[in-house]
């Protein structure tokens, strides 16, 4: 017993190492992307290739001034971006990342932890993310914050509901809401190919979920400055940062797990699959930061409620039906 | 709020009529700007909120004031062409030729031939990159990054025009009162030629990125609507007003510089809404190359510089040997030509509409007024219609399809 809660804290420390520095790296690869996609030359200058860069930036980071305006909340100033850094790697824990793999003659499974109800407990952490952003927005006695938390908030419950009936419907065919059992109910076949619509919707909701383009509307720098983080510096700001580009490799990494057959694959060992798959969807976030405008606010809402939604609602339906005419 | 929890923006004075103070209605006041990434400089604006919607807009300026028209009093007729530049200073050529034509008239003097179709070719040129920065704006504020970067990378193109002729990469002060600078120098063609060559496949990928994008039409179409009626009584010009479907445009109706003899569209739209706005530049960008490759066809030789002494110096080898060369020169950089009295006004097209300078004379070497019209204070005015009702996205939105310059608006 006492074994096994060794091998968990070993693995929670050695994931979150892995997740911090695959959100340091994800944030280089970006700019570099983009700056190829924009004609640019993007960070070269810091190591080889500028790959020493998210180093330099997280040192930068770290000794800038924190600052707390006058009027703020200051508890729930400062422990705002807290939430939205924990919940943001909380979420990671049950996305199993590759098979069982021996070590030093221990079986280890490539997860920290495969609980029954692990896609209800990712609902719940992103959920929470939310409050992370409101209460930044609300507590910084910011115009712009105030109204950057306010649409993220809106945002993020108008989102969450198509995104969820989206997913269960990969529940009703899987008949698990472990995340391992649906990575296993995909082995012939993955959920894409028998569901494409339902991931069209989870992905459009995805994007929303982590405020990103065209959807990055409560931190549209051009309207809102940067909205619910405009008066954030220093390491809080980097919690937000972090929260965003975690909320990005999570959601990527659950559309993997749930939609492209999670760690399963040929030839190549489990966590390199995973890896391949993820880098893919990081790409396209990428790709449409640097391709397609912003939304406008209420633009955002309608599309949630009266398209995403009844579309999710009937896709859910649908496959209901097949699934109880199938004998499931 | 308590004094103590102020925004540091909130402590700015504010207008006369306008105040920051919540009125009892609940409605949130934003002071938007003087910093703010797109209000395109130091433009504030005074937004009274209802949730997110605008119920009105008070435009503050000012922030950027240089007192060019004051400083013009104090400098000779050729000096004030350095002022101009920094006017509108994405088109600092546009200013440039206006100010000299308005002397030119003062004086009754026209350029030469050659610099008057240089000074063409170079305007219009000037035109594509204002265009282009606005365009690249236009698509940043609504969150188009990548349009942004690939504006400014074709803007860069011509900026090397200008700072082959001129030297200078904005602020050129490259026509002069009777004719230019000096001479273009032999790549001139070819760099020109190139852009020709160049430019409209890049254009067209603009408008694959933007003129079909759903959500760029979704964000601009049937925004920032201004009436015909509207545009006239406000006094708009350029896009804005074309937009609003008048068809004005003093290149064609009341032509300068030649602009007669080249054959050129006048884009008209009908709906006067953000995308018409965005479509017609496009198309005048097209126009714009247009006239440029015919008066690159037809550049004549000669001199670049009216042969008048009094009013041009003398080439530099003169000199050396011509002692009445010296004198001209001397009386040119100390004291500067003296214009008759009388007053003389020459109105434009600049990239944002009319441009229109006054100049008074009471003969000495100094103008006793030069007043100048600005295209971006005037279209400015009607922000205020335009947001009327809508949300504060469309605000950056409507902001960037004006396309001020406040550098201008201030002056």
């Amino acid at each position: 017993m006492s074994e096994d809660i060794l091998l968990i804290v070993i693995k929670v420390a050695v994931l979150i190492v892995i997740l911090l520095t695959v959100v340091a790296y994800t944030v280089y690869v970006e700019r570099r992307i983009m700056a190829r996609m924009q004609s640019r030359i993007g960070p070269n200058r810091v190591g080889p290739f500028g790959l020493l860069q998210p180093l330099a930036d997280i040192l930068k980071l770290i000794f800038k001034e924190d600052l707390t305006p006058a009027g703020a909340d200051k508890v729930t100033y400062f422990l705002a971006p807290a939430l939205a850094a924990i919940t943001g790697l909380a979420a990671f824990a049950v996305i199993p990342f590759g098979n069982t793999i021996d070590l030093f003659g221990i079986k280890v499974n490539l997860f920290i932890a495969d609980i029954n109800v692990g896609l209800l407990y990712l609902f719940a952490m992103s959920s929470l993310a939310v409050y992370g952003i409101v209460l930044a927005g609300w507590s910084s006695n910011n115009k712009y914050s105030l109204l950057g938390g306010v649409r993220s908030s809106a945002q993020m419950i108008s989102y969450e509901l198509p995104l969820g009936l989206a997913l269960v419907s990969v529940v009703l065919a899987a008949g698990s809401l472990s995340l391992g059992d649906i990575v296993k109910a995909q082995a012939n076949l993955w959920f894409i190919v028998q569901q494409p619509l339902s991931f069209v919707i989870y992905f459009i909701c995805a994007i929303a979920e982590t405020n990103r383009a065209p959807f990055d509307l409560p931190e549209a720098e051009t309207e809102l400055i940067a909205g619910y983080h405009t008066e954030y510096s220093s390491l809080k700001w980097a919690l937000f940062f972090l929260a965003e580009y975690m909320a990005v490799i999570t959601v990527s990494a659950t559309a993997v797990t749930i939609f492209f057959g999670g760690w399963q694959g040929p030839f190549l060992p489990g966590w390199l699959w995973f890896v391949i798959k993820l880098s893919g969807f990081i790409f396209f976030f990428t790709w449409m930061r640097a391709t397609l405008p912003r939304l406008r606010f209420d633009q955002l809402m309608r599309l949630g409620w009266k398209v995403l939604l009844p579309l999710a609602a009937l896709n859910l339906v649908v496959i209901a039906g097949l699934v109880a005419a199938m004998g499931g | 709020m308590t004094a103590s929890t102020r925004h540091p923006a909130d402590t700015i004075p504010t207008p006369p009529g306008v105040t920051l103070e919540p009125g009892p209605d609940d409605k949130l006041i934003l002071s938007m700007g003087p910093h703010h990434p797109s209000t395109h400089g130091v433009l504030r604006l005074i937004l009274e909120l209802d949730g997110e919607i605008v119920v009105h807009a008070t435009p503050d300026i000012g922030f950027l004031h240089t007192g060019i028209e004051k400083t013009a009093e104090g400098l000779t007729y050729q000096q004030v062409i350095t002022v101009t530049d920094r006017m509108d200073y994405l088109a600092p050529l546009s200013n440039n030729l206006g100010y000299a034509l308005a002397v030119e008239k003062l004086l009754g003097v026209e350029a030469p031939p050659r610099a008057q179709v240089i000074r063409v070719i170079l305007a219009e040129l000037q035109r594509v990159s204002s265009h282009l920065v606005w365009l690249g704006t236009q698509g940043m504020d609504l969150g188009a990054i990548s349009v942004f970067l690939y504006a400014l990378r074709e803007r860069e193109k011509l900026l090397d025009i200008f700072e082959l002729c001129s030297g200078a990469r904005m602020m050129a002060s490259y026509f002069w009162v009777g004719g230019l600078l000096r001479d273009v120098p032999p790549q001139f063609e070819g760099a020109v030629r190139k852009i020709l060559a160049d430019f409209p496949a890049r254009f067209d990928e603009y408008e694959r990125m933007l003129t079909h994008n759903p959500i760029f039409l979704e964000r601009t179409q049937g925004l920032g609507i201004l009436s015909k009626e509207e545009a006239i009584s406000l006094g708009v010009g350029g896009a804005i007003l074309r937009g609003s479907g008048v068809d004005w445009d003093l290149r064609r109706d009341m032509p300068y510089s030649g602009y007669e003899q080249y054959a050129f569209d006048v884009p008209l739209g009908a709906r006067g809404d953000v995308y018409e706005r965005y479509l017609l530049r496009v198309r005048e960008m097209r126009q714009s190359l247009r006239i440029v490759k015919q008066a690159l066809d037809r550049l004549p030789e000669g001199p670049v510089r009216i042969s008048d002494r009094k009013i041009m110096p003398p080439p530099r080898a003169e000199l050396a040997t011509s002692m009445e060369a010296l004198i001209h020169h001397f009386k040119l950089f100390t004291e500067g030509f003296k214009p008759p009295p009388g007053e003389a006004y020459q109105g434009i097209e600049s990239p944002k509409g009319e441009f229109g300078v006054m100049v008074v004379s009471d003969g000495t070497a100094k103008p006793v007024r030069a007043h100048f019209r600005g295209p971006s204070f005037v279209n400015l005015q009607s922000l205020a219609q335009m947001v009327r009702g809508r949300y504060i996205a469309d605000v950056v939105a409507c902001i960037a399809s004006i396309d001020i310059v406040l550098g201008e608006v201030d002056r």
